[in-house]
């Protein structure tokens, strides 16, 4: 084809540039200039704005070096917003293409480009933006949960997020400086094999999700040890709120899946740089394994991006209901068994690969079998409603949307877990639908949720509820409008990531779809007026510390807390346990003592950094250059261990200070 | 303040004392952060040892285990590390009485020791790439060079490490902060040894019965 001559750029190498030639800048797309003049234009604009309002020093001291599990929460859902906009772009023009490619037409993507879009989309949706939302949000709201002043480990805490950047950046590179990989999300050998993957694209992606996962994996192992060891004196494992629970489990997802990604992303990139034959169709290799291992990782991965959301909506649910929740022990145990059943399911994203009758039935059995504890705590929710003084605030309206929305996408769910259904559905559009239906439902309906209920505690005020309300409203009704077409569409037969069809009849359903999608960037649009408006209203709205009347100690502290959460250590005796306090009428004492806090520090970021060059590198085979950022990241590791000063005092009466300032707001 | 490796926690003795502090409730969470570190490495090697055990039989007419492995070298090999845990043992009961010469001793030693792997599995593979049993030849070579090199590299890493906790040790002496990373890299240096019985036993041994 005509289009697909200008994206292989010839394989020449050069020892300074390595294979990274004037070739590989798409200058002659006009979509591509466009967007980057207009990213050009905004950096300009914000450079020049940070420095007019001198705010180069404030961001460097208190956000980019901070080791504040509170604010690297919040930069964590700053970067998963800006990586929304940039996966709901490409959501769009899957959307418009698709409603135009019918019956001969092409649309206005090739297909080149338009394998690059479904690709970069599936990769930022899950890995940048979902999980950069629920590791954010564990983060901000678990120490504080637990009655804890930071994480275990506050400086890889920071160096996780940073880590996560780089490997967004790296994806973002790629849409100006080369190509993205044209492969699909799990980027699937042979396909994604040197063979028939020549050019940069699937490096970009190896090592993005290598360096991203790098900080994905610390950050689990962070969690997991700060569950463990700093809860509150006397806070016993079930009294841990449901929220901290859900994130303990998905943090041992963490541990014991990435690792696995890690690994089969090492495989084929050696499968491509140095001519291994992991996965290649020649020399021994068996394509297949690849697929296992990497659903090996991708099944739990899916309960990891859900399993902290049904933690969120447990704690919305109870607040909302004014009652404590229903069935906190299966709640716990529930999510227990999902952690653990998750790892024997992954058979199902390919029952079509041929294992026989035997293995796709146990595969379907266990799938099944996981929806139970998913019924059970959907159960729990609509119990604790019941008999309830509910208050249908904006976080209650997400919970509703989200446990009908959720059911729907859970039993079309456990339809594809019957092999012979799907063997008709494998890969089509009603497969589509029903993960969309899960994770849209789920976590997307979860985090503006969490970010609704949580916003009051990190900022001090309220966000507004009118445009709440026209959030949820265009976000619930896009959704039905965007994907049930895709459930029609998927029992005629349509199959995923097609670029046109011949098939006019169903151009009708794409267009609906894109309609949907339209409602939905309206959602979006409200969400962000929203932020503005509230921020804009902050006086009006401003609220106290616990302005829901909630029952977990995050709510103990200030609202925007203290960076060290709490002036006295809490001990806690039971479950619910800010309820209690409320009850006795608890007040902070007015002695206090010196706090012991972490300091900052930059290493993380200027790791981070180095990272970024060293994967640039390693794509474009610049070698030099990847030797010296790969000697940089060693080098500043070790002269980082040589700083021993690295924690602080906080004086008593600094302490009395910021509590009695507290007090007054 | 005090030397913390990991601030906010850990236990303090410096000249303030406080290690009844109120503020000071938690023990360190860093050898639980670090087991659940080595359970997580544990899993790469898992997925590594799985994919050797699909691919350890796809020659592709090229050689196989009985025509490349050589089992007095393996066992040479493997005295090296299994030794060098010992004198690691060694250089942590001297660490234990504060001795920290005898400490720095015995580390230089185990260092060697393990320098000595290294260099023997380096000679392996350079023998092996030399006689067109490469990592490219076949399904079977991709999987045992990644297993066994991801273990080399993990062993250089410990190399790295020992040289800086050296270091450490020399210029800070046996304070707390220095204990605790000796410990951890204690840990790190036994599993390594762990996961060599495996990749002993699973990659070579069976293989030449």
């Amino acid at each position: 084809m005509a289009t697909e001559a200008h994206v292989q750029a010839p394989e020449t190498w050069s020892p300074i540039f390595g294979r990274l030639t004037l070739d590989w800048i798409p200058y002659h797309e006009p979509i591509l200039v466009g967007t980057f003049s207009a990213i050009v234009l905004g950096g300009i604009a914000a450079v020049l704005l940070m420095t007019y309002f001198k705010l180069w020093g404030p961001l460097w001291r208190d956000w980019i070096t901070s080791v504040d599990h509170k604010k690297i929460g919040i930069m964590y859902m700053v970067l998963g917003f800006i990586m929304f906009i940039r996966g709901f772009a490409d959501a769009l023009m899957m959307r418009a293409q698709q409603a135009m490619a019918a019956g001969g037409a092409e649309g206005y993507l090739p297909p080149h480009h338009y394998d690059q879009v479904f690709t970069a989309h599936g990769v930022i949706m899950i890995f940048f933006v979902a999980m950069a939302f629920i590791t954010g949000i564990m983060n901000f709201v678990m120490p504080t949960q637990i009655g804890a002043r930071d994480v275990a480990f506050p400086f890889l805490n920071n160096f996780s997020f940073w880590m996560t950047v780089a490997g967004a950046l790296l994806v973002n590179i790629s849409l100006f400086i080369g190509e993205f990989a044209r492969v699909g999300w799990l980027a699937f050998p042979p396909l994604s094999g040197s063979a028939f993957s020549s050019g940069p694209g699937v490096d970009y992606y190896l090592w993005a999700l290598q360096i991203a996962g790098v900080g994905t994996t610390l950050s689990g192992v962070n969690l997991l040890a700060t569950i463990f060891k700093m809860r509150a004196k006397g806070m016993k494992l079930f009294d841990m709120p449901v929220f901290t629970w859900t994130t303990l489990c998905t943090n041992v997802l963490i541990v014991a899946a990435f690792p696995v990604l890690t690994a089969t992303l090492t495989m084929l990139t050696l499968d491509r740089y140095l001519d291994f034959h992991f996965f290649t169709n020649d020399l021994g290799g068996n394509a297949m394994m690849y697929v296992n291992l990497i659903w090996i990782w991708g099944h739990p991965e899916v309960y990891i991006l859900i399993l902290p959301i049904f933690g969120v909506f447990s704690e919305i649910v109870q607040t909302f209901s004014g009652k404590p929740l229903f069935g906190y022990k299966t709640m716990v145990w529930a999510t227990a068994c999902i952690m653990v059943l998750s790892f024997v399911v992954w058979l199902h994203h390919f029952f079509t690969m041929g294992s026989g009758a035997n293995v796709n039935t146990f595969f379907g059995i266990t799938t099944m079998i996981i929806a139970v504890p998913t019924g059970v705590k959907v159960f729990n929710w609509l119990f604790t409603m019941y008999k309830g003084r509910v208050q249908f605030e904006v976080p209650m309206l997400w919970t509703t949307g989200f446990i009908v929305t959720f059911a729907i996408g859970g039993m079309t769910g456990v339809l594809l877990a019957v092999p012979p259904v799907d063997f008709q559905l494998h890969n089509t559009l009603f497969l589509i639908a029903h993960f969309h239906n899960v994770i849209i439902g789920g976590v997307v309906f979860g985090v503006y949720a969490a970010v609704t209920f949580w916003w009051p505690k990190a900022f001090g005020f309220k966000l507004d509820d009118k445009w709440g309300r026209r959030t949820f409203w265009f976000w619930c009704v896009g959704f039905y409008f965007a994907f049930m077409p895709l459930y029609a569409l998927g029992l005629m037969g349509v199959t995923r990531r097609l670029q046109s069809y011949m098939d006019q009849a169903w151009q009708i359903y794409f267009i609906i779809a894109a309609f949907g999608a339209v409602l939905i960037a309206c959602g979006i649009a409200c969400g962000f007026i929203n932020f503005a408006v509230s921020i804009l209203r902050r006086k009006e709205l401003a609220c106290g510390n616990d302005p829901w009347n909630a029952r977990t100690l995050d709510w103990a502290t200030q609202s925007p807390p203290a960076n060290y959460n709490f002036p006295q250590d809490i001990v806690v005796s039971g479950r619910d346990y800010f309820w209690k306090m409320k009850q006795d009428g608890f007040k902070w004492s007015t002695n206090y003592s010196d706090i012991h806090m972490p300091n900052n520090t930059a290493t993380g970021v200027i790791v981070a950094a180095m990272a970024l060059v060293f994967g640039f590198a390693m794509i474009w085979y610049i070698w030099w250059l990847a030797a010296i950022s790969f000697i940089g990241m060693i080098a500043t590791v070790i002269a980082h261990t040589f700083n021993y000063n690295q924690d602080h005092w906080i004086p008593a009466a600094k302490v009395a200070e910021t509590e009695a300032k507290g007090e007054v707001a | 303040m005090t030397m913390l490796d990991t601030p906010l926690t850990g236990r303090v003795e410096g000249p303030q004392g406080p290690d009844h502090h109120p503020d000071h409730h938690h023990a360190s969470p860093t050898p639980i952060g670090f087991w659940i570190y080595l359970m997580s490495d544990c899993i790469i090697f898992a997925s590594l040892f799985a994919a050797y055990a699909v691919l350890g039989n796809n020659f592709a007419g090229g050689p196989g285990p009985k025509d490349l492995f050589e089992p007095g070298f393996v066992l040479a090999e493997t005295a090296l590390l299994l030794i060098s845990s010992v004198t690691f043992g060694v250089a942590m009961l001297k660490a234990d009485k504060h001795d920290m010469d005898a400490t720095t001793m015995w580390l230089v030693i185990t260092g060697l020791f393990g320098a000595g792997f290294i260099g023997m599995e380096l000679y392996e593979f350079n023998h092996l790439i030399h006689i067109g049993a490469g990592p490219d030849r076949s399904g079977f070579l991709s999987a045992f060079f990644l297993l066994v090199g991801t273990h080399g590299l993990h062993v250089t890493f410990g190399l790295v490490w020992l040289c800086v906790m050296i270091a450490q040790i020399r210029m800070k002496g046996m304070i707390p902060a220095n204990m605790q990373r000796l410990a951890t890299l204690s840990m790190f240096w036994h599993f390594l040894d762990l996961v060599w019985i495996g990749v002993f036993s699973f990659v070579y041994l069976v293989r030449l019965i």
